[in-house]
């Protein structure tokens, strides 16, 4: 007996009213949900996904699309989301994959933080009128400074510092590949990155040729499928990122499936045109920690000890104990992915179920590090889950020293987080390759909107500090008496050493 | 608000407390009558080899046994006597101050540079950590704090301030907001010789707390001011930077500013920013630390709180007010304000 038809995800429907039969629907839905039937447009709603394309293009606001029409008899624990899983499995008998982060309705710990104002007994700082600092310094500190003094000379420092990125707001665009997303995307980032005085990272996807210019701002990956990698790459970039893992998929690789290694996206990653590049779960050289030291040191080597070496992992359980033994390998920075990050594709039970949030696993890094005392040899990058200004101000007080965004940098390029990354045909022209969509992206004014965005943001950031009477980002980080829990229970206000609100 | 008051005689000549008594009384207006405090250097010279530990005892029969085992444990009590205090009718004697004359046993802290220092910080954290009804609130050598919950001339009057002769003086006078007439809460802070008064509130505590933790410090007096004591003992003593770069890492320089300097200049106050970032002190403050060599007065990065100095033949005095200045040398030269975050130092000549 076949499982037959599930209700619709969505209906569309089209006001005949209002639709001037333009057709501007059908030519820019890349999910074929629209077709033209002589004078009429047929609508196929079994294949929206909510991309809203179709409605951002509509010029008379004809379209509407409703989410679950009909559903499935209602209960609690059989919801239609693991109905539809089964009957998926059922049919293919396949690993369930899909894209953007984690799509479960855990309680966002962010959500339940909230910041704390000056008033009466510390006047806040108006950062319109007086200097307010968010310049933030990535890469290792010495834990003390030698210094010599002498009458009538010159003072002078003896000790010699690490080289640091320096940067003008304590946010960064994280990892997206050229691969898992397309040209236009990461051109339009690097200009935004590059004119702001932050940085962007590569992915593990090489650096394409059009992007030599905005290098200065790029941080280059090295991944365990090593694709893109050469001397070359490694010197064009200002910073070195060793991937371990990913939050929206620990402890598992990656995977870019043939139809999208265009000749283009096979250059860059230095691989054949059509093949999968698969990115196997460890790195085969990094089997221990004092592999992944002598892998730090190797890439310091290369590029002559110049340049700051990172390495990314998945928020784990025991991510605090990881972090520590990475800041002893020589790394200059380590970056925490929390569950909540997004993915071009990966298997929905990873992406659902497995890693930790941001927020503890960065209280719960920082903590470990001052406890051993050696916060100092790396900063913390927090990504995964970063959504407005605010997560930002948070996950400083819980100890970051900058934060990667993602999602959020697509989203103010037109993504509409629908979720359908893994399918490769992104209707906005972010998630795709191929080239009638990705044409749809204009690297400048995608550029101007993700500028937008983070300046946005900075303006927030330096409010809030101001009215928590702080001038300067490093009084944020890891201040956590600024912050208080708001129906957190208490293991977790343990975990964050965070007081609940009225103490 | 709150009033603090500095002083030091750069030659080693001896003030007694009364017109530091007076002076501190000016800025009434600045306190509740909920805490005042006084430290003078140079007050043991009896005993100046050896750490004066001032306690508050809230019970003598119960409290002080177990103090006395845990000094004799980690060395010798030379001298130790009840501080003596005069009954003021506003004054309620919550705690007993006594005064101890220690000598720590430095085979016992082997591999330690510093092992005396090490001994009576040690001894500090573990006592006040502890809470079992004693507060070791002062523990340089030579130097004293006195303290209590009451206004300025009540606390004075109950310890009769006048009777001490210091070099350098610092005093304080409280309007608290975190914990109220509690005399651990008053001011002056004290750790080894180091003593600090402070107006103001301190923005980033949970970050320069944490900080400070890391290297073995127990911030245990619910309050912020205790922080700048530990963080000069820090920079100071066991990273070996002078006062200016000490405060240069507490207050520095905008980036701004930074930017604008000499390559040379420019490298080391980025790396004093890079380094001692989680050290750096926001939020509104004036404070006066001394040891006993030097009296350090400084403020915030864009000076929300005031502070004056002024000179008058070896004295440099720092304060609040520069009427205070003014109650005790009515001829004081040289009345300036400092720029923010830029210190006032005065040091002992030899």
């Amino acid at each position: 007996m076949s499982i037959g038809s599930t209700p619709l995800k969505f209906r569309v429907t089209i006001d005949p009213d209002r639709c001037m039969n333009c057709g501007r629907c059908i030519e820019n839905c890349s999910y074929g949900v629209y077709r033209r039937e002589a004078d009429s447009i047929r609508i196929n709603s079994r294949s929206c996904v909510a991309c809203h394309r179709c409605l951002a293009f509509c010029p008379r606001d004809a379209i509407e699309i409703e989410e679950k029409p009909g559903d499935y008899r209602s209960h609690p624990v059989w919801t239609r989301e693991i109905r539809e899983a089964v009957f998926n499995q059922a049919k293919t008998g396949k690993i369930i994959s899909g894209g953007m982060g984690n799509a479960l309705p855990y309680p966002i710990i962010f959500d339940r933080l909230v910041l704390d104002a000056c008033q009466v007994t510390n006047p806040s700082i108006d950062p319109l009128r007086e200097p307010m600092e968010l310049r933030t310094y990535i890469g290792k500190k010495p834990s003390s400074l030698s210094i010599r003094e002498r009458p009538g000379m010159d003072t002078e420092l003896l000790t010699k510092l690490s080289s640091n990125l320096q940067i003008e707001t304590p946010i960064m665009i994280g990892h997206m590949s050229y691969g898992a997303i397309s040209l236009p995307a990461q051109q339009a980032m690097a200009r935004a990155v590059h004119r702001i005085g932050t940085f962007m990272g590569t992915g593990e996807g090489g650096l394409h040729q059009s992007l030599y210019p905005y290098q200065k701002n790029m941080i280059v990956q090295v991944a365990s499928g090593r694709f893109g990698v050469d001397i070359d790459y490694l010197e064009r970039g200002a910073a070195i990122e060793i991937k371990i893992g990913q939050g929206a998929k620990p402890g598992i690789g990656g995977h870019l499936p043939g139809e999208k290694v265009c000749a283009d996206v096979a250059c860059t990653r230095m691989i054949p045109e059509g093949s999968d590049a698969i990115s196997p779960a460890p790195h085969h050289d990094i089997y221990s920690i004092e592999d992944l030291k002598q892998l730090v040191h190797g890439l310091k080597e290369a590029t002559e000890w110049k340049k700051p070496v990172f390495v990314k992992i998945a928020a784990v359980h025991n991510s605090a104990a990881i972090a520590a033994g990475i800041a002893r390998s020589g790394a200059d920075a380590v970056v925490i992915d929390g569950f909540r990050g997004g993915t071009g594709s990966a298997p929905v039970v990873f992406r659902d179920h497995v890693g930790i949030p941001i927020e503890a696993a960065i209280a719960s890094v920082d903590a470990k590090l001052r406890q051993q005392g050696i916060r100092h040899k790396v900063s913390i990058i927090a990504s995964g889950g970063i959504r407005q200004s605010a997560d930002v101000a948070k996950i400083i007080c819980l100890g970051a020293d900058a934060v990667y965004i993602g999602t959020s940098a697509l989203v103010a390029m037109g993504c509409r987080v629908c979720g359908t990354c893994n399918r490769g045909v992104c209707a906005w022209g972010i998630a795709t390759q191929k080239p009638e969509l990705t044409k749809r992206l204009d690297p400048e004014a995608n550029a101007v909107q993700v500028e937008n965005l983070i300046h946005g943001w900075t303006l927030e950031l330096a409010e809030l500090m101001g009215a928590a009477g702080i001038n300067s980002i490093e009084s944020l980080r890891g201040n956590r008496d600024r912050l208080r829990g708001y129906m957190l229970d208490e293991g977790l206000l343990n975990v964050l050493d965070v007081k609940t609100v009225g103490a | 608000m709150c009033g603090i008051i500095g002083v030091i005689d750069r030659n080693r000549q001896l003030m007694d407390g009364g017109k530091i008594r007076d002076s501190l009384a000016m800025m009434d207006e600045r306190g509740s009558g909920e805490g005042a405090g006084y430290v003078a250097y140079g007050i043991y010279p009896d005993y100046k080899d050896y750490y004066a530990l001032h306690v508050f005892f809230d019970n003598i029969r119960e409290n002080k046994a177990p103090l006395d085992n845990l000094l004799e444990k980690w060395g010798t009590i030379v001298h130790d006597e009840q501080i003596k205090t005069y009954e003021q009718p506003n004054i309620r004697k919550v705690h007993t101050p006594w005064r101890y004359f220690f000598r720590p046993d430095r085979s016992l802290m082997p591999k330690s540079t510093t092992p005396d220092e090490d001994i009576v910080t040690h001894l500090v954290m573990k006592v006040n950590a502890e809470k079992n009804g004693a507060l070791i609130f002062s523990s340089g050598k030579n130097l004293g704090v006195f303290k209590a919950a009451g206004w300025p001339e009540d606390v004075a009057n109950f310890y009769r301030i006048e009777d001490y002769k210091g070099y350098l003086w610092l005093a304080h006078n409280r309007y608290p907001t975190n914990t109220s007439g509690w005399w651990g809460g008053a001011h002056p802070f004290n750790l080894l010789n180091w003593s600090v008064v402070h107006n103001g509130e301190i923005t980033s505590y949970g970050t320069n707390r944490k900080y400070i933790e890391s290297y073995g410090y127990k911030c245990t007096m619910y309050t912020d001011t205790e922080v700048v004591a530990y963080l000069v003992d820090l920079l100071v003593r066991k990273h070996g930077l002078s006062e200016e770069m000490a405060v240069r890492a507490l207050a520095p320089p905008f980036w701004a500013e930074i930017d604008r300097m000499p390559p040379k200049k420019q490298e080391l106050n980025r790396a004093i920013r890079l380094t001692y970032g989680p050290a750096l002190m926001n939020g509104p403050f004036a404070i006066c630390v001394a040891n006993e060599n030097s009296l350090v007065g400084f403020t915030d990065r864009i000076k929300l709180r005031p502070l004056v100095s002024g000179e008058s033949g070896d004295r440099l005095f720092i304060s609040s007010e520069e009427s205070a200045i003014r109650r005790i040398d009515p001829d004081v030269e040289n009345i300036t304000m400092p720029k923010a975050g830029e210190p006032v130092i005065g040091r002992l000549y030899s």
